[in-house]
């Protein structure tokens, strides 16, 4: 099985967020960047698939130059070669310039499975997959728990809301949303970084002919709701403060 | 005119189709209800209560059962037919699964997990959070009309929803939607039979998040739940590293409580989360990140270290 996998590199959840100076965007020359968390059960679900059935895996990202660390990471995971959409526009770009970047880049390599994330941890539309999917006329499903390649096709095992699953089968070649949780990572090894480093990593230019659907005019920290009040002090005098809110204003606890 | 996709499964209207509704009345004036599906006459009628100029139906065998196919088929054409303004549809995994790649058909703009709407003239503003809730973004739809939008669950009210003076007309379209087009084959819906707990009936509940590092530490969580007569649970990456079961995970995917007490321990606050525990009477977090989305929602916050803050807590109750 031939097996695309399609990552975004996204700041780390542990780095401060700082808007820069036109509110615009994040300052994000200050950021540190990790691969998107949903991206990685993809990945690893389709090296799962690898080994499963033989075949595969390329990892594609559509971004600036820096995220060529998340395709090396992938490499050094198993994943056997990458291509890299670079342009610096990517960055901060919106779901259907994302999606026409990767489908450009990836229509000629017929592909029988193409994986995504559910959705990414910085702009988080959930969209870039089920667009792709459309551009390059491939049936789709997403929030994916479980894949089984059968026969005909695949069998996947799709999350429904409020502990409600649903299998349903589609034809290849198809396009999955992997929701996170799906199977359980596996890291680099040494053996897997010295191996990536004489993988390929292809960079390709981003179509032209793309144009943004939305457009961001500002981004803000959100307003704290009023009510929320904050206990300060030390642990010990933070504890105090709130047990004494529990039991004689919300009287929640005896 | 703005057209509302309201959701059904099975027969039963998703509540929050009604948010959806709510949203797109804040948005302008008049609004029409589009229900997909089979049969589904009295969801109709539930939906004509609306403040809505009609109800119109899609009623075709193939949309018995939802697939990202039928509903991408037979919405594109009921849109063609409306020339609708823009199209609100509620954030729930169904509309993620299929907007998408009906936004593509379309070549439309799609804005996902709106919180809230601001009028600039007659063009509209879409407020969503982007990175996990720590921010919000002001964002314009571009590109010529429809513009779709997903209202995200829980930011508008649905008891908020303008009812009508009478109930608003049914139609049905008159869309035919080709079954052998659609390439997605379903099999019935099921739950995981090995939910045990139902934390819904749960009086105080202590959940732990990403903040706890390790499965080592969940020793601490429970000596405070335990000192606190509640019961254990999680948000999803602490039950997707199989630190906690599933039935233990609170939000979207999993349970959705509404307790006298919810302590939140080392949570961010994304969203999947907040929907499954927004209603809890009295929430209190403890954080390290004071710029983190739960304390948006708490009662009461405690910016620190969970590992000295929980023990002073659990000191403080064994006085």
């Amino acid at each position: 099985m031939k097996i695309a996998v399609c990552i975004k590199q996204v700041v780390t959840r542990e780095w401060q967020l700082r808007v820069n100076d036109n509110k615009s965007w994040i300052r994000d020359q200050d950021a540190s960047f990790e691969l998107n968390e949903p991206d990685a059960y993809a990945l690893e679900e389709a090296l799962r698939l690898k080994e499963k059935h033989t075949g595969e895996v390329v990892v594609c990202s559509a971004g600036p130059a820096r995220a060529s660390q998340v395709l090396r990471e992938a490499l050094a995971r198993g994943a056997d070669r990458a291509i890299h959409v670079e342009s610096d526009s990517l960055a901060s770009a919106d779901a259907f310039v994302v999606a026409e970047a990767l489908a450009a880049a990836v229509r000629d390599e017929k592909f029988d499975l193409v994986l995504t994330g559910l959705q990414s941890d910085d702009q988080g539309f959930g969209q870039v997959g089920v667009v792709l999917a459309e551009k390059l006329g491939m049936p789709h499903a997403t929030i994916i728990m479980e894949v089984q390649a059968t026969d005909a096709g695949l069998r996947v095992k799709r999350e429904l809301e409020g502990g409600w699953f649903q299998w349903m089968t589609l034809p290849l070649p198809a396009l999955l949303t992997i929701q996170s949780g799906i199977n359980q990572l596996r890291y680099a090894t040494l053996k897997g970084i010295m191996a990536a480093k004489k993988k390929e990593i292809r960079k390709v230019a981003p179509a032209a002919t793309a144009t943004a659907a939305q457009k961001i005019l500002n981004v803000y920290f959100p307003e704290k709701g009023k009510k929320t009040q904050m206990l300060s002090g030390s642990p010990a005098e933070a504890a105090k403060a709130l047990l004494h809110k529990l039991r004689d204003e919300a009287r929640v606890i005896s | 005119m703005i057209l509302v996709v309201a959701e059904q499964r099975e027969g039963k209207l998703n509540r929050a189709s009604w948010e959806a509704i709510t949203a797109a009345q804040q948005a302008g004036a008049p609004i029409k209800i589009a229900l997909l599906g089979s049969s589904v006459d009295s969801v109709a009628g539930e939906l004509a209560a609306a403040d809505a100029a009609e109800v119109i139906v899609v009623d075709a065998p193939a949309l018995a059962e939802y697939t990202a196919d039928g509903y991408v088929l037979g919405l594109a054409a009921l849109i063609e037919a409306e020339a609708p303004t823009h199209v609100f549809f509620p954030h729930t995994y169904q509309t993620r699964d299929f907007a998408p790649a009906l936004a593509a058909r379309l070549q439309r703009a799609l804005v996902t997990d709106v919180t809230a709407i601001k009028k600039q003239g007659d063009a509209l503003v879409y407020v969503r959070p982007v990175f996990q809730g720590k921010l919000n973004a002001d964002v314009s739809a571009e590109g010529p009309a429809p513009h779709l939008v997903t209202s995200q669950i829980g930011a508008f009210r649905a008891d908020a929803a303008a009812r009508g003076a009478s109930a608003a007309a049914i139609r049905k379209a008159s869309i035919t939607v080709d079954a052998s087009a659609i390439r997605q084959k379903p099999e019935a819906p099921f739950k995981e039979a090995k939910q045990a707990v139902d934390l819904s009936q749960a009086e105080r509940i202590v959940a732990v998040g990403r903040g706890i590092k390790g499965q080592e530490h969940l020793q601490l969580v429970e000596k405070l739940a335990q000192a606190m007569g509640a019961e254990i649970a999680a948000s999803r990456p602490i039950c997707d590293s199989g630190w906690l079961p599933m039935d233990r995970q609170i939000g979207s995917s999993g349970q959705t409580v509404a307790p006298k007490l919810y302590v939140a321990l080392g949570i961010s606050g994304a969203i999947q989360h907040l929907v499954g525990m927004k209603g809890s009477r009295t929430i209190v977090a403890i954080n390290k990140d004071p710029e983190a989305p739960i304390f948006e929602i708490a009662d009461f916050g405690i910016v620190g270290d969970l590992f000295e803050v929980v023990p002073a807590i659990i000191s403080e109750l064994s006085k």
